[in-house]
């Protein structure tokens, strides 16, 4: 059938008001959760289980010379021990870059590297086993700045074998019109240094696996695995290399997520170390990380350091962007090949730049590695560029929204580095966070201590190319009716809490008129759903959003005409809505869905659908990494925070934020507002609680591996969030939706910075923005304005200002 | 590893419950190992995350900071058993359904079990203010607790109508 989702035929089109779209739901799977009945993986218990440890490294960096497993083994209740010798084909979420091992074959690259795992009777037996194990090291010199790692020039000191010179773990410079030119031929040229932080995800449930074989492995046998992964179909793949079975005999299953933000979109050590024991043993076995393991495994957001040189003309127009960007890796790639280009690739809307050049070099250091987190790569790029925005806006004395206005990339337009933009509804954005907050009545008359700051953002909804090259759907759904009057709806897309299950039924609910406790999603599970990348790159609602509405259009044509047909009347007469058919033009006729759905089984034979989607190929620039960050369709959003500064000690308290987010189109009201305030939220902790840290004095242990240490804001903490939902369809989305899920964290952390500059004159350009630092940068402030160098800030209002 | 066990007795959910276990096993151990409760959560380990949240005779608990052998004779209370005197469904749990307020629900069990507690003391309809400091040792990761915040405070005022709203 010729139907193509990014087109949909005339008749496609409803034939009444959409009756689910756009409401609040109940989500399909919310009450068993908290009802305590849903089964998370760690929930899961087979007959037989057994439990599994990981032995890890604390060093750094060390040569492993030997390991003897023999005392271990002999201890009661263990049955088997793998070590890196059983893993000796490397793997990669990025194929270009599999640089790393279930476990260390031959050198541990960071403290809380995996070394042996043990399989015992229980986690106690597992424990005492593990302390049995003996491991010889000789300790190598570690790198913990990505600088100073960059410089190495001792291949024998060298991180990781795929590191190129100097622990080089990728370089992308890229160059778009004549930026020397247009910035030093510029009115106002801001430059400045940034450092974003570390930080990381912070999923309140911990990744587990739970491997069990049926048969003989090393002829028919059957491995299932289920993890706690976002992304079953390329766990499937590295599973099927790794341990050599082919990947037709690997069923993986993601049972319900304890939440992810990115922290669970690649392989661990976990999943290959509790399948390789279920084999060795023949016995199920379950691997649970601790909070402690969830910290070194992290992969999240890299610590950034930029410089940014930006132009700008009079009126405040951008005329080019300069950017270098050392990005610290940790020791592995992860996703890092990408990150390298999203940290440049990914900046260059909502606005219009004349010119821009990016430099980006990712180093590897001896640390846990960093990875996609929620608004992976582009959250760093953003923080820089907001500020520098708002820079320029006070040096040319222009109101920073009006600013940002002047810059609009708009709509149906293309960026400087040639990505095709659709639907853009960033000057709403603007609109609803100004109006809300009062922004032009209030800024001018705020006191010393209290500011309003603005910031705008954008993000990709999905990529265009998927992470293998490949050029099969980038995501499929298949749908069955059955008599009952039902519909199942299979996909392969994971959800991780964020609804993407929900957003599916909403979908076949919308199509074929059934409410959405008529329909079950059965997700994530290789052997019974198509195959589906997963959840990353924000791309599930319009990708497999797409595919599961072609599926369930073909459906309705079906049960249509089967309708039509009997009532003789023509097909499009007939509307499907709230468990019935009926006759659009005589209203009072109706029939049941489910008698339909028998009407439209004896005509066709079983009703089952598939949809699949593929994206555009054409809306990227024709260079080499120009395919990476291209995207259907882009997410829009504007955030305006309020803060209070005390003077005396440098706290920040952000009172409100307000966020206007453009997804294109909310299918699900609230839970796309629950997407808004979580990544705000998010954002928010990035900015002035979290840091993810090794600490380098003590040989690169973490700093503060546990929720008590790593502090991510509680319910007093967080401020007053305000989500406003703009929308502005894309011709690419279904039903004109783009993403949620991850654009509104970007501005989130630079609006809070430039508030706090409206707030107390300083500008606070590294991550978090702590107690400290903020007085710190206060102090320096006076000092100046003592000497007569700054004027004083907002000079004519000295409530709450500190006597100097 | 060979261990000396013992007897706890103890009431969960309304039902008496003997079961062995190990002198050193956390309440939650034996909630989520021994009595297939598997509502409440197992987070950080040690205290800091409050998804592993019952009742002990009432009094929120974190099950994973609390020897099983401190609930011996006592009434512990589990997401499971939140339900039993609602029809199976607890104002609160209607009510974080209705406002999106789960998202992956990990943390939902406990902060359910710290809201129960809270309007239960209170005995009248609540606010946001005391609802975030009666919850402020639960973190969600999810939802910056907004929607969170706002179906405790409904689900209160459904279980505390205002005078004349009846």
């Amino acid at each position: 059938m010729a139907t193509d989702a990014n087109n949909p035929s005339p008749e496609d089109a409803p034939s009444h008001d959409p009756w689910q779209l756009g409401q609040s739901h109940r989500k399909v799977d919310a009450m068993e959760r908290m009802r305590g009945i849903t089964r998370y993986t760690d929930d899961l218990k087979l007959p037989g289980m057994l439990h599994a440890k990981i032995l890890r490294s604390p060093h750094a960096h060390a040569r492993i010379k030997s390991i003897d497993t023999s005392k271990a083994l002999a201890l009661e209740g263990v049955f088997a021990i793998v070590t890196g010798q059983d893993f000796k084909i490397p793997y990669g979420i990025i194929p270009w870059t599999p640089d790393e091992n279930a476990l260390a074959v031959d050198k541990v690259l960071h403290v809380g590297d995996g070394v042996a795992a043990v399989a015992a009777r229980d986690e106690d037996t597992a424990i005492a086993a593990m302390r049995l194990i003996e491991v010889e090291y000789e300790v190598l010199k570690a790198f913990f700045d990505p600088e100073e790692s960059l410089a190495n020039t001792d291949r024998s000191l060298s991180i990781n074998p795929y590191g190129r010179k100097g622990n080089l773990s990728k370089r992308v410079l890229l160059e778009f019109g004549e930026v020397e030119q247009k910035i030093s031929g510029a009115d106002l040229v801001v430059e400045g240094d940034y450092f974003f932080e570390g930080t990381t995800h912070g999923a309140i449930e911990p990744h587990c696996a739970l491997a069990h074989v049926e048969g003989d492995m090393s002829k028919s046998g059957i491995l299932t695995v289920w993890s706690a992964t976002q992304v079953s179909h390329y766990l499937h793949r590295e599973l099927s290399k790794v341990l050599e079975i082919p990947a037709h005999r690997i069923r993986v299953i993601q049972p319900p997520l304890g939440g992810a933000f990115g922290g669970k979109s690649e392989p661990f050590d976990l999943e290959f170390c509790a399948a390789k024991l279920a084999m060795l043993t023949g016995r199920p076995v379950k691997l649970l990380y601790t909070r402690e393991e969830v910290f070194y495994s992290h992969r999240g957001r890299h610590p950034m350091k930029m410089h940014y040189r930006t132009g700008f003309t009079r009126e405040g127009k951008i005329t080019g962007v300069d950017a270098r960007t050392i990005l610290d890796g940790g020791a592995y790639s992860s996703f890092g090949l990408v990150t390298t280009y999203y940290s440049g690739q990914l900046l260059c809307a909502p606005y219009e730049f004349a010119s821009y050049r990016f430099e980006s070099l990712r180093a590897y250091t001896n640390k846990p590695a960093c990875g996609p987190k929620r608004g992976h790569g582009s959250v760093q790029p953003r923080f820089a560029m907001e500020i520098q925005l708002d820079k320029a806006a006070v040096a040319l004395g222009i109101d920073p929204i009006e600013l940002r206005r002047r810059n609009n990339l708009g709509s149906e337009s293309t960026t400087v580095n040639k990505f095709r933009v659709g639907s853009n509804g960033f000057s709403e954005c603007l609109d609803k966070v100004e109006a809300a907050s009062g922004w032009r009545e209030r800024k001018p008359k705020l006191p010393y201590g209290r500011g309003l700051g603005v910031a705008g953002s954008t993000y990709i909804s999905g990529t265009n190319y998927p992470i293998y090259p490949n050029e099969m759907p980038q995501a499929a759904v298949q749908i069955c009716l059955d008599r009952s009057g039902r519909a199942r709806v299979f996909s392969g897309a994971n959800d991780i809490g964020q609804g993407s299950n929900t957003m599916l039924a909403v979908i076949v609910s919308e199509e074929l008129g059934l409410p959405l406790e008529d329909i079950r999603v059965l997700s994530a599970d290789t052997d019974l759903c198509p195959v589906d990348l997963g959840a990353y790159s924000s791309r599930i609602t319009l990708m497999v959003g797409n595919a599961c509405m072609q599926a369930a259009q073909k459906l309705r044509r079906k049960v249509c005409a089967a309708v039509a047909k009997r009532w003789e009347i023509p097909r499009r007469r007939v509307a499907l809505i709230a468990r019935k058919a009926l006759d659009l033009e005589n209203p009072d006729r109706s029939v049941p869905l489910r008698e339909a759905f028998c009407w439209a089984e004896a005509d066709n034979g079983l009703l089952g659908e598939v949809g699949s989607y593929n994206t555009p190929k054409d809306r990227h620039g024709d260079y080499r990494g120009g395919t990476i960050g291209a995207s259907p369709a882009y997410s829009f959003t504007a955030h305006l925070a309020e803060v209070e500064v005390d003077p005396e000690t440098g706290i920040v308290d952000v009172k409100t934020i307000w966020v206007a987010h453009d997804c294109g189109k909310a299918l699900s009201k609230r839970i796309v507002e629950g997407q808004i305030e979580g990544s705000t939220y998010m954002g928010f902790g990035e900015a002035l609680m979290e840091q993810h840290v090794v600490d380098p004095q003590h040989n690169g242990v973490h700093a503060s591996p546990s929720f008590l240490d790593y502090r991510m804001p509680t319910f007093l903490d967080t401020p007053k969030l305000e989500a406003m939902i703009v929308e502005a369809p894309d011709a690419n989305g279904p039903y004109g939706a783009k993403e949620a899920g991850e654009g509104p964290l970007h501005s989130s952390i630079p609006a809070i910075a430039n508030a706090i500059y409206d707030a107390v004159g300083v500008r606070i350009d590294t991550l978090p923005f702590s107690p400290a630092k903020v007085l710190a940068a206060i102090d320096a402030r006076r000092e100046q304005e003592a000497a007569g160098l700054v004027p004083e800030h907002k000079s004519g209002q000295t409530h709450g200002r500190r006597s100097a | 590893m060979s261990e000396a066990a013992f007897l706890l007795s103890t009431t969960v959910n309304g039902e008496p419950v003997t079961v062995a276990a190990p002198h050193h096993w956390t309440l939650l151990e034996v909630l989520r190992y021994k009595l297939d409760l598997i509502g409440s959560k197992q987070g950080c380990d040690k205290g800091d995350c409050g998804a592993c949240t019952v009742q002990l005779d009432g009094e929120p608990v974190l099950a994973c900071l609390t020897l099983a052998a401190h609930a011996q004779g006592r009434e512990v209370t589990t997401v499971e058993g939140l339900g039993h005197c609602h029809g199976g469904c607890h104002p609160l749990q209607d009510a974080f359904d209705r406002w999106t307020a789960a998202q992956c629900g990990f943390c939902t069990p406990g902060i359910l079990m710290s809201a129960e507690a809270l309007i239960r003391k209170r005995g009248r309809a609540v606010e946001h203010t005391e609802v975030a400091e009666a919850l402020a040792g639960n973190l969600c990761r999810c939802t910056g607790y907004t929607k969170i915040l706002d179906a405790v405070v409904d689900a209160s005022q459904q279980m505390h109508p205002a005078p004349g709203k009846e």
